[in-house]
């Protein structure tokens, strides 16, 4: 089936999932043409209210909050994304390997993954980003080793039951190497559960992120971002203002957006029967 | 079983017309079916697989799987409309006056509840029956279809007894409330010859005491020859004959029922064994274990270039345990592999390639031995580029060869996926896979087993003629008495991780017969009707008189 085809009939959540997800990454992509004043440029008041001149107010040190707003689609997503793929990178192919390698190498990881993920992640990074300090590339590096133990676990489940299957026994007798094996016979079988996989990590590192940004341990300061934008504003909502909510509702968004088409691809997917 | 034709039938069915759903259309399954079945009579349907058997039996409890449905027709039972009865009502009738029996007893079980806690729910819950006497009852029948200790096997879970044993028990559930019709759905397909004896007299027995109804479903018409009074065949959802059971046996009318009836009389030349040449695979008084349970005793073969040698046994008799020695994958404990004189390292990770490129292996199910990610022309030219570094154009043009080799149009079938092909295709894709790495030897591992009869024949041909061409010598392992009187040039009979008995085809066939390869071979069903009768006679098992049992 081809793909235009795919998008026709899939179902409005989906449609709207995809859609939302579209617009955040073209306005990632354009920020600097869309936001009418720079990420980091204090240009009247704190605090001043929606207006003509001032979009949706200004923050507390007298920011554009739109252009901020717009500046940490990018920076958000942008640092969610590569986290993101250094996960599936890391996890998703020492999970294939455990699974196709079995014995020491299987046990050795898994155990190392268990030691991992019995230290709450929430806490494990605070500890870890406080020593290393909180640079964008630590930041990255933490949080996906952290969610690269979830990843693991996941692509090795669904990697132990592609390898019990005869094609991948005939590979092996045919004396093929380990990367034939993950990259030709159990990735291919394996890629839906783990795409569907991806959307949703996505969430959750952007959560991730977002909520160590409002405790202060996330993207620094200037750098625009939703989380640090609701705490730094935080103050406003005392007064009835609802301008702080509106960076969580843009993380509420593109939350469930994903997982609208997560659900839709899932549902295409799944197991490992053929769509 | 008399069949009284002035009297109401108990399942009429008219024009029925069922529809599946698959690949974003529906497809008609059942294209207008008639089916009458009188009470008391057994009806037996026959087809290959994707004939509409399994729907058109499902049909007969007013029920279709998910994803079909019917669009015409009517299906009444005892005069109750069943494509119209509301659910509630069907509900009562399934289970208490029709019941079903699956392939696969033991899919079909709950492994989390003691088998007889199963067994009455039905009865208790809509039968109107105090749970001790459905117990009793359900001891009762245990008895009647002959499993061992039967006060107490009702006790054990699904996973404590045998996969015969597990059968029968679900039969017994079925009669639980005794009911007017029984379907039966491949009921002894996945099971060993010998024990599908036991379950078929057992079958037998309980619905002659019962007096009900039923329709056996199978692709195997000696068995339903067995058990059938008329049987109907079927092909791709419609009728193509029906009949008396022994005038249809005796004098089947179209040319698709004959060519089902033919399907057996397929065999080879026997070649002779070459003894003093040197064997191109050997296998010295081999052991094995899996853990501590130890699979294989003391196992030696020899088998010559250009021969077939047949490995037959039920399950858990070490058959596949002897190929995995052989490939490698199962470490011995004890003994070794030659080949071509030469011991073979235990692990096949340390063989070398030419090593592996010699001994190649076909599996049983075409489907997980198949990529379903790849294409056919990278399934087949994987071997090519990675034993002999063929690549591009002329990779290309030797997959094309192959295909043609299979007879299959390498046109079409190149840049096809293997979820594009059927069944048989893809065993033939298998094999060519095979062949692609040009070996000496190829295991067959119950190559034939998964497909059906015509299909498996076709397979058979076309494995013998390749070894004509190209001189291969094929291990074939089956469980199918036929299959080793078509091709086997030598056989090993083994039970139980032993080699009980071995010798050409023409001294394994020829009696006086060691006496597991006499009840192995006694139990193929044979087209015969009256077989199973003179068989169980033979085998002093209870006769169907002697266990009619007051109800």
């Amino acid at each position: 089936m081809s793909l235009l085809k795919l998008l026709v009939r899939a179902p409005l959540s989906a449609k709207f999932g995809m859609l939302v997800i579209v617009l955040y990454i073209l306005v990632a992509l354009f920020a600097p043409v869309l936001a009418p004043y720079g990420e980091t440029q204090v240009v009247g008041e704190g605090f001043a209210p929606w207006s003509g001149e001032f979009l949706l107010g200004t923050d507390n040190l007298g920011r554009d909050m739109f252009s901020r707003l717009v500046f940490g689609a990018r920076n958000t997503l942008g640092i969610a994304f590569l986290t993101t793929v250094l996960a599936f990178l890391l996890g998703g192919l020492s999970g294939l390997i455990a699974a196709i390698k079995g014995g020491w190498v299987d046990q050795g990881l898994s155990r190392l993954v268990d030691i991992l993920m019995a230290i709450p992640q929430l806490i494990f990074a605070l500890l870890i980003l406080s020593v290393v300090g909180t640079t964008a590339t630590s930041l990255v590096l933490v949080i996906a080793l952290l969610d690269a133990t979830r990843v693991f676990r996941l692509s090795r489940a669904v990697a132990m039951n592609v390898v019990v299957q005869d094609f991948v026994e005939a590979a092996r007798l045919r004396g093929e190497g380990l990367w034939w094996l993950v990259a030709r016979e159990v990735l291919p079988n394996a890629a839906a559960p783990l795409i569907a996989e991806f959307g949703l990590r996505f969430c959750f590192v952007f959560l991730f992120i977002s909520a160590l940004s409002f405790l202060g341990l996330g993207i620094q300061p200037p750098t625009a971002d939703w989380g640090s934008m609701v705490r730094d504003n935080a103050v406003l909502i005392t007064f009835g203002d609802i301008s702080p909510l509106l960076p969580a509702l843009a993380v509420a968004l593109i939350t469930v957006s994903v997982n609208f088409v997560v659900d839709w691809m899932l549902h295409k997917s799944s197991g490992l029967k053929e769509c | 079983m008399t069949v009284l034709n002035h009297e109401k039938p108990l399942l009429e069915i008219r024009d029925l017309h069922i529809e599946g759903h698959y690949e974003d259309a529906w497809h008609p399954l059942i294209k207008g079916i008639d089916l009458t079945l009188q009470r008391g009579e057994v009806l037996g349907l026959i087809g290959e697989s994707g004939a509409g058997k399994s729907t058109l039996g499902l049909a007969a409890m007013g029920y279709t799987r998910d994803g079909c449905r019917i669009t015409g027709g009517s299906v009444q039972f005892d005069g109750i409309d069943l494509l119209r009865a509301k659910p509630e009502a069907l509900r009562k009738l399934r289970g208490l006056r029709i019941a079903y029996v699956a392939q696969s007893a033991a899919a079909s079980f709950n492994p989390a509840h003691r088998l007889i806690d199963q067994h009455v729910e039905t009865a208790v819950k809509n039968g109107g029956m105090s749970r001790a006497q459905a117990m009793a009852e359900a001891v009762e029948l245990y008895r009647v279809l002959r499993l061992p200790n039967p006060e107490q096997i009702g006790q054990r879970y699904p996973h404590q007894v045998s996969g015969g044993q597990l059968q029968r028990v679900m039969t017994a559930m079925a009669m639980a409330c005794h009911p007017d019709l029984i379907i039966f759905d491949e009921p002894t397909t996945a099971l060993d010859v010998t024990t599908q004896i036991e379950v078929l007299a057992a079958i037998r027995d309980a619905v002659a005491t019962y007096g009900s109804a039923a329709i056996y479903i199978s692709h195997d018409l000696a068995v339903v020859a067995q058990m059938a009074d008329r049987i109907m065949v079927l092909r791709h959802g419609k009728l193509v004959e029906e009949a008396e059971t022994r005038k249809m046996l005796g004098d089947p009318q179209e040319d698709y029922t004959k060519s089902l009836w033919a399907v057996r009389s397929f065999r080879t030349e026997p070649k002779p064994c070459p003894a003093q040449e040197k064997p191109l695979l050997e296998l010295r008084n081999s052991c094995a274990s899996y853990g501590h349970q130890p699979v294989l005793h003391d196992v030696s073969l020899r088998l010559h270039r250009g021969q077939t040698l047949a490995v037959i046994g039920e399950s858990g008799s070490g058959k596949s345990s002897t190929a995995r020695l052989i490939t490698g994958l199962l470490a011995p404990t004890s003994g070794q592999v030659l080949y071509d004189g030469e011991a073979l390292p235990a692990d096949f990770r340390q063989r070398s390639k030419e090593q592996l490129r010699r001994i190649q292996m076909i599996y049983q199910i075409p489907d997980t031995a198949l990529n379903p990610r790849q294409r056919i022309v990278d399934i087949i030219g994987r071997p090519l580029t990675f034993y002999l570094g063929l690549k591009g154009k002329a990779m290309r043009a030797r997959v094309a060869e192959l295909l043609e080799m299979i007879e299959l149009d390498p046109a079409t079938f190149m840049e096809r996926q293997p979820r594009e092909l059927s069944g048989g295709q893809k065993q033939r894709v298998c094999i060519a896979r095979a062949l692609a790495a040009d070996p000496q030897l190829i295991i067959c591992d119950e190559v034939t087993s998964a497909l059906d009869q015509l299909v498996a024949e076709g397979v058979l041909k076309l494995l013998n003629r390749i070894q004509q061409q190209l001189g291969v010598a094929y291990l074939f392992i089956t469980h199918d008495v036929a299959t080793v009187r078509a091709i086997a040039d030598e056989v090993l009979v083994m039970q139980r991780g032993r080699v009980v008995d071995h010798g050409s085809r023409s001294a394994i066939f020829t009696p006086p017969h060691q006496d597991y390869t006499a009840l192995l071979f006694s139990s193929e069903p044979q087209m015969d009707p009256d077989w199973l009768d003179r068989l169980l006679v033979s085998r002093t098992l209870p006769s169907s008189n002697s266990t009619l049992v007051n109800v």
